[in-house]
């Protein structure tokens, strides 16, 4: 049937088709996030009955309620620090080894980056129970550098991965121009090497902050109390705590999410291209 | 010098726990007292010879058989759809990925939600899906036969942009001068899709389903949140089984027996996939 049609007409016709197809795949991602936000306005009742409309009445109770809550601004607290200290010392250790792995010349150096891709291929859950006996050992547990540390150490290999490969396509010249200048290597790395590797560094380090900012496995076995709760295990306790209540526990997700929606509108362009590079040139 | 940090983090975070894994996985013990209890390997037969344990293997082979024949095709479906030259593409990406950075502790407060069965909007899934005529209305989460189903859209919803944004990068790096001398010599779209765009995105497609995979073994997070499991092992996979075992009823030992099967799993799947369909992927690492 399309085959009749005349040409301009048929781009036009797959073109519209296209945009439907596409805004009907919108609505089902959206759909669910809208009932959530609707639904943290609605009462109970009619969040129920009928989750699809909008409010009869705009009640702000609920987000009123997640907002003035305490423990909700400090699971907050907590997670932006774990998620700030996990992208310092992750890049800080990263890019250094990628600096030897890139640019010095020593026995064994493959093999040991070779150990260090070990750790694309296993998550954090083949290693919790030992972790959990160390973190023991060390007195680190229930603590939030302890989280820092060993989501740090989880996220090496693969940044390890991305940034030697760009450091890798940083001319030779610019190196041998830091040394005759009298610079040492770690001028070198610091004063040419880090500013020029701002897009690789920005986009790794924009993983690192969905990856600690979701993380719930690790807090979840490692944290006792209250106190120091990320926002994932808050939201988890929320749930467990309001299962009856339905509009508070939208409103408490929206409210939730809202973070990490807005860092990804601003930082959608580095989130994408550090998967994207690392997936497709790793 | 330089590396001594990461060297240090690396090493004694998670090279070390691994090879403590495999230690711990020979003993019985509860996670207190002295290590003495040595059992040599009847954890790993208790493991295998625990019917339990077949169903988990189960649940995972399906979650990754529905992962690769329904959501990356899907995904790679709407990267042609979104990819090119539509006007408009970056807004529809941008929700198309959103779910992807949403924690998994939010997707999982969502989705039971809508799952649930006393709400309406559980009707709405029964009232699209009612014409199925293998379709039975009910709950979805409560019922052994459409658990996994629904923890699979659930994790079709969240997962299937990153696939899709994988394929967008590949397709950016196809020149469309190819399709379209393909076009040229006669072929309709379908056939251009088929025997030139699919086959250049291959490398592509290879590092998908590689991500999917392991992916598809590790999840951990919806799984636990929605259903811990339930009703009666009916969406166990490997890292709930191993959790329960491992925490909540703190046997240690037989926990990292676990751990030590789901390490080995995705290393001989890591190590023969690469070698078979990724190999310079491989090489560029080692070389």
């Amino acid at each position: 049937m399309l085959a009749n049609l005349s040409h301009p007409l048929r781009k036009t016709l797959t073109l519209v088709l296209r945009y439907i197809g596409a805004t009907i795949v919108a609505m089902i991602i959206i759909g669910p996030l809208l009932i959530a936000f609707f639904g943290g306005f609605k009462e109970s009742g009619e969040l129920l009955n009928s989750p699809f409309t909008l409010p009869k009445a705009w009640i702000m109770d609920n987000y009123h309620y997640v907002l003035t809550l305490g423990s909700f601004w400090q699971q907050l607290i907590n997670s932006a620090f774990v998620m700030v200290g996990t992208v310092i010392l992750s890049t800080f250790s990263a890019s250094l080894a990628s600096f030897v792995f890139a640019r010095m010349h020593f026995k064994g150096r493959d093999t040991l980056f070779n150990v260090f891709m070990i750790g694309l291929m296993f998550p954090i859950l083949v290693a919790i129970l030992p972790l959990y006996i160390l973190m023991r050992q060390l007195g680190i547990l229930n603590s939030l550098i302890g989280i820092i540390l060993v989501e740090s150490a989880f996220q090496l290999s693969q940044m390890i991965l991305i940034l030697r490969g760009f450091f890798r396509s940083i001319p030779r010249e610019l190196e041998d121009a830091t040394y005759i200048d009298g610079g040492t290597p770690f001028t070198f790395f610091w004063r040419v090497l880090m500013p020029l590797s701002r897009p690789a560094l920005a986009a790794n380090a924009a993983l690192a902050m969905v990856f600690s900012w979701n993380m719930l496995f690790l807090p979840l076995l490692v944290l006792n109390d209250e106190e120091f709760y990320t926002l994932p295990l808050g939201t988890m306790q929320f749930f467990g705590q309001y299962t009856a209540n339905w509009s508070r526990l939208m409103a408490f997700i929206v409210i939730a999410m809202l973070p990490a929606v807005i860092f990804y509108l601003l930082a959608e362009r580095h989130i994408i291209s550090g998967l994207t590079g690392g997936a497709v040139k790793g | 010098m330089f590396l001594l940090p990461a060297a240090v983090l690396f090493f004694t975070f998670v090279i070390f726990p691994i090879i403590q894994a495999a230690y711990l996985s020979l003993y019985k013990w509860n996670g207190l007292g002295p290590l003495d209890n040595f059992i040599e390997f009847r954890n790993f037969a208790n493991l295998f010879g625990d019917k339990v344990f077949g169903q988990v293997l189960l649940h995972n082979g399906l979650i990754i058989v529905l992962s690769i024949t329904i959501q990356l095709p899907i995904a790679l479906g709407l990267a042609l759809l979104v990819g090119r030259k539509l006007p408009g593409r970056a807004v529809f990406r941008t929700i198309f990925f959103l779910p992807y950075i949403i924690s998994e502790a939010i997707t999982a407060v969502l989705w039971s939600f809508i799952f649930n069965p006393r709400f309406a909007a559980s009707d709405m899934i029964d009232l699209v899906l009612g014409f199925l005529p293998f379709y039975k209305p009910g709950p979805w989460l409560g019922d052994p036969h459409k658990v996994m189903l629904a923890i699979f859209l659930v994790l079709t919803w969240k997962y299937f942009g990153l696939h899709m944004i994988l394929y967008i990068a590949g397709l950016q790096g196809i020149p469309t001068e190819i399709e379209e001398a393909s076009r040229i010599d006669g072929a309709n779209n379908l056939q251009t899709l088929w025997f030139v765009t699919i086959p250049m995105l291959s490398r592509t497609i290879f590092t998908s389903v590689y991500l999917s995979v392991l992916g598809s073994i590790q999840q951990f997070d919806l799984v636990w949140l929605m259903t811990e499991g339930g009703p009666v092992n009916a969406s166990e996979v490997l890292t709930t089984y191993m959790y329960r075992h491992g925490f909540v009823s703190f046997k240690l030992g037989y926990g990292s027996t676990v751990a030590v099967v789901l390490f080995v799993i995705c290393l001989v799947f890591s190590l023969i996939y690469q070698s078979t369909f990724m190999r310079q992927d491989y090489a560029g690492l080692a070389e």
